[in-house]
C-alpha cells in the first residue's frame, strides 16, 4: 500500500533562527523607509526580534532533543546554548554600533539586517548535523560578512578587508565544500550519521575518501576560526574592518565555525589516531603564533586579531580535549570560553570603537592614551576586560581558562596545558600595553569624552557580564545541566527524511 | 556571612562605598578607608576569641560551592599557620593606609586599589581551596602593578610591568598543578575536590602519589617555582628590588605581598609531595643560603635606602625559606615566625623611610646625615627597627632567624634529608652582614654633619605618625621579649606540617580527619591510638627517614 507519512515538524527547533532572518527582513525594509542617518527604529526592532529570538531559545531548550525537517535541524543542549551566545554578541554589537557608524560618518541601515542573517548563519551551523546545512549556514554568515567588512567604503584599509577576506574566504569555503563532496561520496549522505554506517560496512575503499574529506573541511573550519597556518588573513580583516564589524565578527565567525568543527569531529572521534597529532600541532602554533606575533603590533586593533587567533587556540585545546575523551569532558568548557571571551573581546572593541570622532579613528596605541582621565569609568571597564583577557582571576578569562586546563588534563592533553600556560604568559606583555596605554598622560588637557548611551550600556553590560559570570560560574553550569538532564530524561525523538 | 568573609571582604566593601564618593570629597575618602583598615584589624582580632590552639586542623572553617562540577568551593578557614599572617596583614593595612593620607595624587583611586590589595592578601592567607587561594593570590597583582605604575617613582614603568610578568608567569603552571593534585584526587578517593583538606587527606594516606613520582617531582617545582618567585628567593628576586624602589610609600603591603610566597611554600609544597621533598629540600635550602648572603652583601653597597631594605628583604627571606626547608620543628616555627617578623620589621622601616621621603624627596644614603639631632623621636624609632633587621636579641627577628638557623643546625647533624651543617654555618655568616649595612645605614642617616643644609630645617614626627610607627615597633619588642605570645598558637599547625611532609604514608596527620589530635607534647593521636611519637626534637620520623636511607645516616 502506498503510504507517505508526512515528516514531523518541529517548529520550535528553527523558530530562533527564523525570528532573526526575519528581524533582519523588518531591519532591510525600515532601512528602506527611515529618514536619512537616523537608525533608531532599526536599532529597536533588531533588539526586539533578538530577545525574542532568545525567549525561543530558552523555551526551546527544555524541550527534548531532537532531529527535524528531514534532519536538517538539530535542537540540543549544545546548539540551543551556542544560539543564545550568538543572540547575547549580536545584541551587544548592535548596542553600541549606532553611534559608532554615525561618528565615522557611515550610518548606513544596511548594518542591522546584514549582521541579523550572518548571526542566523552561525546559528544555522551550531544547530544541524547536516554538512550541507552547515555549508549553506557558513555562506550565511560569511557572505554578510564580506559586505560588512567593506562597509567603510571612502576608507581603503576596509575596502582591502573585504577583499581579502572575501577572496581567502571563498577559497575556503571551497575546500569545504571539496571536502563535504569527498564525504558525500563516501557515505550517499550529507548527514553526519553517514558515517557510522559508512564505517559499518566494508570501508576499506572509502576510508581515504573519509580522512580526505574530513582534512579538506577542517581546513575550511581552520580559516574560518583563524587556525595557524590559515589565519594570515585575521589581523588585516580586523584592523581594516570597522571597529564594531571587528567586535561582531571576532565572536560569531569563531562561534559558527567550532561549533560545526566540534559535531565533525564528534563522528570522527573513533580515528582520532589519524587527526589528533596534527590538530594537536594546529592548536600549539595557532596559540603560539598569535601571541608572539601580538607582541610586536602598535594599533590596538591588529593586536586584538592577534590575540583572537591565539584564543582560538585555547579553544581548540577545549574542543581536542572532548574529541579526546568524550565521556569525561564535557562541552561545558568550549561553551562557558566561547560566551567568555565574546563578552570581553566585543567590550574592548567597544572602547577601541570610542576613539572614533567625527569621521576619524585612531586605534593605535597611543590615541588611547589619557583615556583613564578623560572617561575614568571607560577605562575601568578597559582593564577589567584586558585583564580578563590574560586570564587574571576573578574574571571570566580565568575560570575559561581554569575550565580548558582542567579539560585538556583530563583528556590527558598535558603538553597543550602547558603551552597554553606560557601563552597566557606571554600574552600578558600586549595586554598590558593597551593597559598602560590608557593609563598614560595625553599631551595637553584632558578632553572629557561625551560618550552615549548605547556603548555605555554595552560596556557595563560586558564588564558586569566578565565579573559575575566568574563568580556565579556555579549556578550557570547548574542550570544548563539541569536542562540537558532534563532533555535527556525524555525519549529522543528523531524523525529523518 | 561568617567571621573569615567579614574580615577578608571588609575592605573590598570599603573600597566599593569610596568607589560612590565623588574624586573631590578628598577627606571623606581618606577617613572612610581609614575606618575601613582599622575596622578590618579590629574584626581580625576576634579570631583569637575563636580560635583553638592545641588544634592543628583548620578552624572557623565557611564553605560554600563555587563551581561544583569542579568540586571547587569558596572555603575559607585559620589554622596556626595563617592566623598570624591575618593579624600582621590587617595590622599592615592600618600602616600603610595611615601613611597614604599624605597621598595627593588621584586619592580615590589609590585608596580603592589600596584596599582591594589588602583583601586580595587576607584572602590569599585565608583560603583553603586551592583555586580559591589561587584567584586570591593572582588578582594580587592587579592592585599592586596599577599602584606601582601610576604613583610609584621615576622608574615606575618598567618595575609595574615587570612586577606583573614576573608574578603572573611564575605563578601559571601553578594553576595547571593544582588541576593535576586534583584530578589526582579524583583518582584516589573518587570525589574531584580542590580543595587543601580533601587533597592533602589523599596525600596523607600515601594514595595520591601512589606510582607517580616523577610526576609528583614536577608538580611539587611548579608549586616551588611559584612561591619562590613570589617570595623571592635567589635568583627571581630582581622584580622585588624594583617594585620596593618604585612603589609609593602606601605600598607598605608589598612587604605582605612577598609573605604570600613564604606561606605558600609552607603551606602546599611542605605538606603536599612528602616524597619529592626530601629530593628538592636541599636545593631550595641552597638557594636560600645564597640569597642570604647574595642579598647581604648587594645591601651593604647600596646607596639608595629602598634598595638596600629590598636587598635586606632577600637575605631575611632567605632565612625563611632555611627554616621552613630544613624539615625540623624548630626550623618550621622559625619560619613561620619569621614571617611575622619580617612583616613588621619591614613594615616598620618603610613606613618611617616614606615618612622620611615625604619630608626630603631623596632616598639616597649619603643625603642625609646628623638627622638624630633634628628628629630624635624618629632617630629611635628608626633605630628599634634596625636593630630588629640586625636580628638583636630581645627583637622578635633575633627569635625568628635564631630558630630557623637552630632547626638547620639539627638537621644538618642529624642528616636529616641529607642536609649538612655547612648550611647552618654559612647562613649564619648572613647575620653579620645584616649588622654591617643596616648600622652603616643607621650612621649615615643620623650621626655625623648634615650633608645639606635643608637638613637642619627638617620636622620631627607628628604625634600621630608616632602613633601610627609605634604599631609596628611595639609588636617588635613584643615579639622579642615575649614570643610564646606568637609561637603559641602555632605550634600545633607547625608540628602538623611537618609531619605531613616527613612521617611515611598512614603516619601522617590529615586536616580532613578530625580524629586526629596532637596532645601537649604535640605527638599525633588517631583517635585513641598514638602512631607516631613526634616531639619537639623530633627523632622518631626523621630516624624512620633516614633509617630507610642509610647511606644518608649519620
Amino acid at each position: 500500500m502506498f503510504q507517505y507519512a508526512p515528516p514531523s515538524i518541529e517548529w520550535l527547533t528553527i523558530l530562533p533562527i527564523l525570528t532573526v532572518v526575519v528581524t533582519g527582513v523588518i531591519a532591510l525594509l525600515i532601512e528602506l523607509l527611515r529618514p536619512k542617518g537616523a537608525n533608531g527604529v532599526a536599532v529597536a526592532v533588531s533588539l526586539i526580534g533578538l530577545v525574542v529570538a532568545a525567549g525561543f531559545t530558552v523555551i526551546g531548550f527544555a524541550r527534548p532533543e531532537a532531529e527535524t525537517f528531514a534532519g536538517m535541524a538539530i535542537r540540543d543542549g549544545f546548539g540551543s546554548s551556542i544560539e543564545l551566545i550568538v543572540i547575547v554578541v549580536t545584541a551587544l554589537a548592535v548596542l553600541f554600533s549606532d553611534s559608532y557608524l554615525r561618528e565615522k560618518g557611515i550610518a548606513f541601515g544596511e548594518f542591522y539586517p546584514l549582521a541579523l542573517w550572518s548571526a542566523s548563519g552561525a546559528m544555522m551551523m551550531a544547530t544541524t548535523r547536516n554538512l550541507l546545512m552547515v555549508f549553506i549556514g557558513l555562506e550565511v554568515l560569511s557572505v554578510s560578512l564580506y559586505v560588512l567588512a567593506g562597509l567603510s567604503r571612502s576608507e581603503e584599509k576596509s575596502e582591502e578587508a573585504a577583499i581579502k577576506y572575501f577572496l581567502l574566504g571563498a577559497f575556503a569555503s571551497g575546500f569545504f565544500l571539496y571536502g563535504l563532496a569527498f564525504f558525500y561520496g563516501a557515505t550517499g549522505t550529507t548527514h553526519l550519521s553517514g558515517f557510522a554506517d559508512a564505517i559499518q560496512a566494508d570501508y576499506s575503499p572509502t576510508k581515504g575518501l573519509l580522512i580526505a574529506g574530513l582534512g579538506l573541511m577542517l581546513v575550511g573550519f581552520s580559516f574560518k576560526s583563524g587556525f595557524v597556518p590559515f589565519h594570515q588573513w585575521t589581523p588585516d580583516v580586523y584592523q581594516g574592518a570597522p571597529t564594531n564589524v571587528t567586535a561582531f565578527m571576532a565572536g560569531i565567525a569563531k562561534l559558527g565555525a567550532l561549533a560545526a568543527l566540534w559535531r565533525v569531529l564528534e563522528v570522527y572521534t573513533g580515528w582520532q589516531t589519524t587527526w589528533m597529532p596534527a590538530m594537536i600541532w594546529v592548536a600549539i602554533l595557532t596559540m603560539s603564533v598569535g601571541n608572539l606575533a601580538a607582541l610586536v603590533q602598535k594599533d590596538v586593533k591588529r593586536i586584538l586579531g592577534y590575540s583572537s587567533i591565539s584564543h582560538a587556540g585555547y579553544m581548540l585545546v577545549a574542543v581536542l580535549a572532548h574529541a579526546k575523551s568524550p565521556q569525561t569532558v564535557s562541552d561545558f568548557s568550549l561553551l562557558y570560553y566561547l560566551f567568555g571571551y565574546s563578552l570581553m573581546t566585543i567590550g574592548a572593541f567597544a572602547i577601541v570603537s570610542l576613539t572614533a570622532r567625527s569621521g576619524k579613528e585612531g586605534t593605535r596605541l597611543e590615541d588611547l592614551r589619557g583615556l583613564a582621565y578623560r572617561s575614568p569609568f571607560v577605562a575601568t571597564c578597559l582593564v577589567i576586560f584586558m585583564f580578563s583577557l590574560i586570564g587574571l582571576p576573578p574574571t571570566v578569562g580565568f575560570v575559561g581558562k581554569l575550565l580548558i586546563f582542567n579539560a585538556a588534563v583530563q583528556a590527558n592533553l598535558m603538553p597543550l596545558a602547558i603551552v597554553l600556560a606560557v601563552n597566557s604568559a606571554v600574552s600578558a606583555f600586549y595586554y598590558l600595553g593597551i593597559v598602560w596605554a590608557v593609563m598614560g598622560k595625553e599631551q595637553g588637557e584632558p578632553k572629557p569624552w561625551t560618550i552615549e548611551l548605547g556603548p555605555r550600556v554595552a560596556c557595563v553590560l560586558c564588564a558586569f557580564g566578565v565579573l559575575a559570570a566568574a563568580i556565579f560560574v556555579g549556578p550557570v553550569q547548574g542550570w544548563l545541566s539541569e536542562q540537558h538532564r532534563a532533555t535527556q530524561a525524555t525519549p529522543v525523538l528523531v524523525s529523518r527524511g | 556571612m561568617g567571621l573569615l568573609s567579614l574580615i577578608t571582604f571588609a575592605p573590598i566593601i570599603g573600597a566599593l562605598i569610596i568607589a560612590l564618593i565623588p574624586a573631590e570629597h578628598v577627606k571623606a575618602i581618606k577617613g572612610l578607608a581609614m575606618v575601613t583598615a582599622i575596622a578590618t584589624l579590629g574584626f581580625s582580632l576576634f579570631i583569637f576569641g575563636q580560635f583553638k590552639p592545641g588544634d592543628f586542623h583548620f578552624q572557623l572553617l565557611e564553605s560554600i560551592p563555587w563551581i561544583p562540577s569542579l568540586g571547587i568551593r569558596y572555603q575559607v578557614g585559620v589554622d596556626g599557620i595563617s592566623l598570624w599572617m591575618v593579624v600582621m596583614t590587617a595590622v599592615l593595612g592600618v600602616v600603610a593606609t595611615g601613611v597614604s593620607l599624605y597621598e595627593s595624587k588621584r586619592v580615590k583611586a589609590f585608596m580603592i586599589l589600596l584596599l582591594l590589595l589588602e583583601t586580595t592578601m587576607l584572602g590569599t592567607f585565608v583560603a583553603v581551596d586551592m583555586i580559591l587561594f589561587y584567584t586570591f593570590f593572582e588578582a594580587a597583582l592587579l592592585p599592586i602593578a596599577l599602584l606601582i605604575w601610576i604613583w610609584g617613582d621615576e622608574n615606575r614603568k618598567k618595575a609595574a610591568v615587570r612586577v606583573f610578568i614576573y608574578l603572573f608567569a611564575g605563578s601559571i603552571l601553578m594553576l595547571v598543578g593544582m588541576i593535576v593534585l586534583a584530578q589526582r584526587t579524583q583518582l584516589a578517593t573518587g570525589h574531584l575536590s580542590f580543595s587543601l583538606i580533601d587533597v592533602q587527606a589523599a596525600v596523607a594516606n600515601g594514595k595520591l602519589w601512589a606510582g607517580a613520582l616523577s610526576l609528583e617531582v614536577w608538580v611539587f617545582w611548579a608549586f616551588a617555582l611559584a612561591f619562590l618567585i613570589k617570595s623571592p628567593a635567589f635568583p627571581f628576586h630582581t622584580w622585588l628590588v624594583d617594585s620596593y624602589t618604585q612603589a609609593p610609600t602606601g605600598a607598605v603591603l608589598l612587604g605582605v605581598l612577598v609573605k604570600t610566597g613564604t606561606y605558600g611554600l609552607i603551606r602546599f609544597c611542605i605538606t603536599l609531595f612528602p616524597e619529592a621533598l626530601p629530593r628538592a629540600a636541599p636545593a631550595i635550602m641552597g638557594l636560600a643560603v645564597v640569597g642570604i648572603l647574595y642579598g647581604g652583601a648587594v645591601a651593604a653597597v647600596q646607596l639608595d635606602i629602598k634598595k638596600l631594605i629590598a636587598f635586606s628583604s632577600l637575605a631575611h627571606v632567605g632565612f625563611i625559606v632555611l627554616g621552613a626547608f630544613s624539615l625540623s620543628y624548630n626550623g618550621l616555627v622559625g619560619a613561620v615566625l619569621g614571617g611575622v617578623n619580617h612583616g613588621f620589621a619591614t613594615g616598620a622601616l618603610f613606613l618611617l623611610v616614606g615618612l622620611l621621603y615625604l619630608r626630603r624627596r631623596s632616598r639616597g644614603v649619603n643625603e642625609f646625615g646628623g638627622l638624630k639631632a633634628q628628629m630624635p623621636v624618629f632617630a629611635a624609632l628608626f633605630l628599634i627597627s634596625t636593630l630588629a633587621a640586625v636580628g638583636l636579641p630581645g627583637t622578635n627577628a633575633f627569635v625568628g632567624e635564631f630558630l630557623s638557623l637552630l632547626g638547620t643546625f639539627e638537621s644538618g647533624i642529624a642528616h636529616t634529608v641529607g642536609l649538612s651543617v655547612g648550611y647552618a654555618v654559612l647562613a649564619a655568616a648572613g647575620v653579620i652582614l645584616a649588622a654591617v649595612y643596616m648600622l652603616i645605614l643607621f650612621q649615615k642617616l643620623f650621626y655625623g654633619e648634615p650633608k645639606l643644609p635643608a637638613i637642619r630645617r627638617l620636622r620631627d614626627l607628628r604625634g600621630w605618625e608616632v602613633a601610627l610607627a609605634l604599631v609596628p615597633t611595639a609588636l617588635i619588642l613584643w615579639g622579642g621579649i615575649y614570643p610564646a605570645t606568637f609561637t603559641g598558637p602555632m605550634q600545633a599547625s607547625v608540628n602538623a606540617t611537618r609531619m605531613m611532609g616527613m612521617n611515611s604514608a598512614n603516619q601522617r596527620p590529615a586536616w580532613g580527619n578530625s580524629a586526629q589530635s596532637l596532645d601537649e607534647r604535640l605527638n599525633l593521636y588517631q583517635g585513641a591510638e598514638q602512631v607516631a611519637p613526634a616531639g619537639v626534637h623530633a627523632q622518631g620520623p626523621i630516624a624512620a627517614y633516614n633509617a630507610a636511607r642509610p647511606e644518608d645516616g649519620p
